[in-house]
């Protein structure tokens, strides 16, 4: 009976499993559909499935009215080139809180938080001044600054659980062995920190490549990223659906493609520490 | 060389002293075994020594020289820690060079320091592995091979066998007393076994509450030990320490008698009482005896005695061997 029982749930969760995946990748799904069917077709009620006159248009159009590549380029830049300056200032910081902690330790780390409880529409306009007047509206400077800053504190966290996890003796073996502190962080500390780092890294590439306020409103066109590409594509005269979702295939498939391949270290890296 | 001497160190961690103020001198070569029950500071004190933290007072000297405030690396010690501390990262023979790297030294050198470690070691069959493909002997003696690369003034052993079995922790401990006699290095041992420290050690310091409370040779302290502390401290099983009317008929606050000079008779004797648990160890038999107005007594007997639970026997505790004790707990 015993067996009988556990297939049956197994079967259950499974069927309950796929449908909620299937639920939460239908919007995806249907986004990619509709990119190939005509305007029409688009709207049509009740609404094409699969059987429609598959066209390819939508993404000629969309490339010929904006320049697709120089919008990718400007999100690799910005969102691989925010990533790393934070991890550069986070590694640091991540690493003398995991392993010199003091007793204001956990308040900074609590303050660092809060900042993203902060609704960002508070300090846009302040923002926009200061972007303004250092001349850094609408460049890829001032995006992958913003960008930085924004996503610093989780990378900070992040790295800091993770180095948690590192046993202090080992640093001290190193220090002993005569390891100066940038050769204990360069030779020990990063290379065990491997997994941490690439999984922080990683998912704030895909936090900073879909971050949309601050983009849409620093940029114009020169350093505008895929977000404010796909954003071009929803005028006041009406929707383009087909062209909307060609635009937004475009714009996600390299951060879904990079995700795929990478969801194990994903995973591990959202999941860490949760269970010892 | 390997002289190390504490002058007035003292270590407090916020309001709360670890170590009040200790002085000690440990000459070259000696094999040192810090010993005391969990908490007693000995493990902080060999920090202090290795450099991994800072004293809040004193003078540490290495060779004459005042190390207080050098950094690990200078003071030319070598560590080896309780969870050994390996890099999981690097293979075993990296692992060993790992200092030997840091120092800068030659390629061909740090070849060959390694396999000279290695074939010490016997680890030469295991260097291209990681560490988490070792067992746990295999690994403490990585650790152990990072340490000697170096060719330190003297070794520090934090609690080095507490993560190994009884069966290899006895062959380690062995181990490591051939490499003290081979290398004739320093070593200081932290332990809270007394078995490892009576039976490595050239000197013990015994510690308690962050003091020292007697240093000597195994012997003397087992045999003349200068307080209650260490006399319940050191030797297996425990001296049996006496208040009371047995001790008042001594002329002190408390007596303390080892279990193997207290002889036994069925007929008649000092003290009489009944057997509650006997133990066979095969050479030797632990007799826990209750006694009428001495309370609970073991005795180290003959393995071959026949004494059962529940028996009526007469203890008589051998007078020269007695050790006596004021009621500060001070030998007398």
């Amino acid at each position: 009976m015993a067996r009988a029982v556990t297939t049956q749930r197994k079967v259950t969760f499974t069927v309950v499993g796929w449908l909620v995946g299937l639920l939460i990748f239908f919007p995806i799904l249907w986004t990619f559909l509709t990119s190939f069917k005509t305007e029409g077709d688009a709207i049509a009620s009740p609404p094409y499935f699969l059987f429609f006159n598959w066209t390819f248009e939508n993404y000629v159009e969309v490339q010929q009215r904006s320049d697709y590549f120089s919008h990718f380029i400007n999100s690799v830049v910005i969102s691989v080139g925010s990533t790393l300056i934070a991890l550069l200032i986070a590694v640091p910081a991540a690493w003398s809180m995991a392993f010199s902690p003091t007793k204001r330790t956990k308040d900074v780390l609590m303050w660092m938080l809060s900042t993203k409880m902060l609704p960002p529409v508070g300090v846009l306009v302040p923002m926009y001044l200061i972007f303004r007047n250092s001349g850094l509206l609408d460049t890829r400077i001032g995006l992958t600054g913003v960008l930085t800053l924004i996503n610093l504190p989780i990378i900070v966290w992040m790295l800091y659980t993770y180095f948690r996890e590192i046993p202090g003796e080992i640093l001290e073996a190193a220090r002993m062995d005569g390891a100066s502190l940038l050769k204990e962080v360069i030779y020990v500390l990063t290379p065990m920190a491997v997994p941490g780092i690439a999984s922080t890294m990683l998912l704030n590439i895909i936090l900073a490549w879909n971050e949309a306020f601050w983009t849409l409103n620093l940029t114009a066109s020169k350093a505008a990223p895929l977000t404010a590409f796909i954003a071009s594509y929803s005028s006041p005269e009406g929707l383009f659906w087909a062209k909307l979702s060609a635009a937004s295939t475009l714009a996600i498939a390299p951060i879904l493609i990079m995700g795929w391949f990478s969801q194990r270290q994903l995973v591990r890296g959202l999941t860490f520490g949760a269970v010892k | 060389m390997g002289n190390i001497t504490l002058h007035k160190v003292s270590k407090s961690f916020g309001s709360s002293t670890i170590i009040p103020r200790i002085d000690l001198d440990i000459a070259d070569a000696e094999f040192v075994v810090f010993v005391g029950p969990s908490g007693c500071g000995k493990s902080t004190l060999l920090r202090l020594i290795a450099g991994l933290e800072d004293v809040s007072g004193g003078t540490i000297f290495i060779d004459g020289k005042d190390v207080t405030k050098e950094a690990p690396a200078k003071r030319g010690l070598a560590m080896v820690f309780q969870s050994y501390a390996l890099y999981p990262h690097m293979s075993v023979r990296n692992n060993i060079a790992f200092p030997l790297k840091m120092s800068g030294e030659d390629k061909a050198v740090i070849d060959k320091k390694v396999n000279d470690a290695a074939r010490v070691l016997n680890l030469t069959a295991y260097l291209d592995r990681r560490p988490g493909q070792l067992s746990g002997g295999q690994r403490q003696r990585v650790a152990i091979g990072r340490a000697i690369v170096r060719q330190p003034k003297a070794f520090l052993f934090d609690e080095p066998l507490s993560n190994l079995d009884a069966a290899l922790r006895g062959t380690m401990r062995l181990e490591i007393s051939e490499l003290h006699h081979q290398l004739n290095t320093t070593m200081i041992y932290v332990t809270h076994d007394q078995v490892e420290a009576m039976t490595m050690a050239d000197k013990i310091v015994v510690l308690n509450a962050g003091n020292i409370e007697q240093v000597g040779t195994p012997l003397e302290l087992y045999r003349n030990p200068q307080n209650l502390f260490v006399a319940g401290f050191i030797g297996s099983p425990k001296m049996n320490l006496i208040s009371g009317n047995p001790a008042s008929r001594a002329n002190a606050a408390t007596i303390g008698i080892r279990p193997e000079h207290i002889n036994i008779s069925k007929s008649g004797g000092d003290w009489k009482g009944t057997v509650s648990v006997s133990e066979h160890l095969g050479a030797d038999t632990f007799l826990h005896v209750n006694t009428e107005g001495v309370g609970q007594v073991t005795v180290r007997a003959d393995g071959d005695i026949a004494v059962e639970h529940g028996e009526t026997i007469y203890l008589s505790p051998d007078q020269a061997k007695l050790h006596r004790f004021n009621a500060e707990g001070r030998v007398m």
